[in-house]
């Protein structure tokens, strides 16, 4: 039997324990991959022993994935009914015991998911860790930061205030300019001629099981291939090329315990942070719970200004920045889908012989500062109304900065195969440098 | 170091965008005519200032206003007894575990006022403190509306003032202004809350007023004393609003406490396992 050809497993730190705990994890790893997989993901997974501040955003993105804890305490008390979902709400964070905390850590929690994000996508273009061979790895991981933003959106329905519904209403609506299909489609999404008791009933069928469901085997995709390659680092050296007479990496270490230890410390910073805000400003400035939504949906009173929670707010300003063309809104939605989609394309738009932003040359690091800029610029603008700073020649003065800034945005993408490609580098070493 | 050194240019690139965006905004936002709204201090752990604002609460705005998410039994949390809500609060015959619910129904309210009044329960999250304090000091006698009152902040507002036997009755006063400076910089000085507006006469000039109230009617309070009572209540609406969050900050001092600790641990954990590494 194959099984039975298994080395026995010894356990030799248990002390007493030590003989029931190595005989039951030996007749678990004969009938399952135990230890192997122990090993190939932890132990036994050399990572370079040179990650700094930045590498701390992957784990603390799955860290928020407690968003699936806190949510399903919520379901048991929210009721996804038009009439009574702003008050099961309320009733949560009145009278369930702790359902305040609960709820207040799902919003908090969702704002730190594209904070996390935001840093380690962040972290993937300062390092080059989109480049050959990790393009998989990259491409899955923009496949978690689409699914993450539909599962926002579709979250953001479920509270049913103001700012719920008619941010619903918008984003919907986008659909409708796609051309020849748009109307058919937009009622499709909504169930509904308007954003109804239907649309709310499907969007939480979507946010609570369909879409944490994706995030979840997307995740698991993300962290397979990312193992299946290894790890780059702020060097983007190859650690594998240099191997010690074991096979080991000269610059690796093992994931456990060394990272694991590393990790606990930033996700206790982390928590610290996050429960600041959780217990102490859960609103933040209605940057994370708008005010407008403290008031229950209502379809025949349109809010004054829609503004879309922050982490969607660049693209929001690219929506708004372009103008209707051939009496169409569709250009513009379909410069906010490219904002987002173009992020695919990153491994083969950059034609730089480095992977660090350490051995590029001044245009790649002007560049990428230009794009860091754009977004938190467009991301500022798209929280604001579009008349906020008065007009210059009969256009609006923010729409024209967000044009401005759109246009880097774009530029940022479009021109990196040619200034990448001339971009003066420096010699890579040929270890990692600590 | 590198990761430093790229890391101030990108800094300083965003600056030198950034800035000069940032002191746009501020010139270009004091030309539009805000509310400048009156400040007030609000304290949801002062039980008297609390209890004061519950009475006026259940008294007069209930009479049309819910507070359809709250329970009368909540009110234990600012300090009052069953036996005290029952005496002082409860008029019809509701029980103390009973939704905080007005007499008058949505439907009735829309046909008498135009407009249903809203629930209350959360109102001061989506207002805010400040500016609840200043509208209900902001009525004014104005023969032209259906109530015959008028509001500074919420212009032709369906609620009449209710609390004015507290208040007494006041009345419009406009000043006018040749420059919009002028008009801005008397906004200012205002002791209370002013509106300022510009108006485009139909030859195209501009004509820059000022609009306050004055009490032309005493109540049964002096304006300090109304000021408190509207502070009171907007106390009470800020702590109705979310009634633990008492409770929230205090479980938050010690989960920090808590987190503090845990840093410092695994951060020596950390050192202890890295020892080794070079």
């Amino acid at each position: 039997m194959a099984a039975s050809q298994k080395e026995p497993v010894n356990i030799d730190f248990a002390g007493p324990l030590n003989r029931p705990v190595s005989g039951l994890l030996t007749w678990v790893d004969q009938r399952f991959p135990l230890i192997s997989t122990w090993k190939a993901h932890l132990s036994e997974y050399y990572a370079p022993k040179n990650f700094n501040f930045w590498y701390f955003f992957g784990a603390l993105s799955m860290l928020v994935l407690i968003q699936i804890t806190t949510g399903i305490f919520l379901t048991m008390n929210y009721k996804p009914d038009a009439s009574m979902a702003f008050a099961s709400v309320e009733y949560i964070m009145r009278e369930v015991p702790g359902g305040w905390l609960i709820r207040y850590m799902h919003s908090t929690g969702a704002s730190a998911f594209f904070i996390c994000v935001y840093l380690h996508m962040f972290r993937g273009l300062m390092y080059g860790s989109y480049q050959r061979p990790r393009e998989l790895i990259w491409i899955f991981g923009v496949l978690i930061f689409l699914t993450l933003m539909g599962e926002a959106f579709f979250g953001y329905l479920l509270p049913w205030g103001q700012m719920s519904f008619w941010g619903a209403q918008v984003i919907v609506n986008l659909f409708g300019t796609v051309p020849l299909i748009g109307p058919d489609l937009a009622v499709w999404i909504r169930g509904d001629f308007v954003v109804s008791d239907a649309t709310l009933n499907r969007f939480f069928a979507f946010h609570v099981i369909a879409l944490p469901l994706v995030l979840l085997g997307l995740v698991a995709a993300h962290i397979l291939a990312l193992h299946e390659g290894g790890s780059n680092n702020p060097d983007g050296v190859e650690i594998k090329d240099k191997k010690d007479a074991k096979g080991i990496p000269l610059d690796g270490i093992p994931f456990h315990p060394y990272y694991t230890v590393k990790d606990m410390f930033g996700a206790s910073v982390f928590l610290f942070v996050f429960f600041a805000i959780v217990f102490f400003a859960p609103e933040v400035g209605g940057y994370f719970l708008e005010h407008n939504n403290f008031v229950p949906a209502d379809p025949l009173k349109t809010p004054e200004h829609i503004a879309p929670v922050w982490y969607f707010t660049p693209y929001y300003s690219i929506l708004r920045a372009v103008p209707p063309m051939f009496e169409s809104q569709f250009p513009g939605v379909a410069a906010m889908g490219a904002s987002t989609l173009i992020f695919f394309l990153m491994p083969w738009l950059d034609r730089s012989p480095v992977r660090s932003i350490r051995y590029r040359g001044l245009e790649y690091k002007l560049w990428l500062a230009v794009f860091v800029v754009s977004f938190l610029v467009l991301g500022w603008l798209g929280t604001k109304p579009t008349d906020f700073l008065g007009k210059i020649g009969g256009i609006e003065t923010a729409t024209l900065l967000a044009r401005f800034f759109t246009v880097l945005y774009f530029a940022f993408f479009v021109l990196m195969p040619w200034y990448s490609a001339r971009d003066k580098t420096k010699p890579v070493p040929e270890r990692v440098t600590g | 170091m590198k990761t430093v050194k790229s890391f101030v240019m990108s800094f300083a690139l965003s600056a030198s965008i950034g800035l000069p965006l940032l002191s746009l905004s501020g010139s270009v936002a004091a030309g539009g005519a805000e509310l400048v709204l009156d400040r007030v201090h609000i304290d949801v752990r002062d039980q008297a200032s609390l209890q004061s604002g519950a009475r006026t609460f259940v008294n007069q705005c209930m009479g049309c206003h819910s507070a359809s998410l709250m329970r009368y039994s909540k009110l234990r949390d600012i300090g009052l007894t069953d036996q005290q809500i029952k005496d002082n609060l409860l008029f019809a015959g509701e029980k103390v575990g009973e939704m905080m619910n007005a007499g008058m129904t949505r439907k009735d309210g829309k046909e008498w006022f135009g407009a249903a009044p809203p629930d209350l329960s959360v109102e001061a999250r989506s207002r805010g403190a400040e500016w609840l304090y200043t509208y209900l000091r902001t009525f004014y006698r104005d023969p032209s509306t259906t109530t015959g009152w008028n509001n500074l902040v919420f212009e032709r507002v369906a609620m009449p003032h209710v609390l004015w036997p507290q208040s007494g009755q006041a009345v419009l006063e406009v000043k006018e202004f040749k420059t919009a400076d002028e008009l801005r910089a008397a906004q200012l000085q205002a002791k209370r809350f002013a509106r300022a507006e510009s108006v485009t006469e139909a030859d195209g000039s501009h004509r820059y007023l000022l609009k306050t109230t004055r009490i032309e009617t005493p109540g049964s309070q002096t304006a300090l004393e109304f000021d408190r009572t509207v502070r009171d209540l907007v106390t009470f609406m800020v702590w109705m609003g979310e009634p633990e969050q008492i409770a929230r900050k205090r479980l938050g001092v010690m989960v920090l406490m808590f987190l503090g600790l845990l840093i410092a641990l695994t951060y020596f954990l950390k050192k202890e396992f890295w020892k080794d590494v070079h």
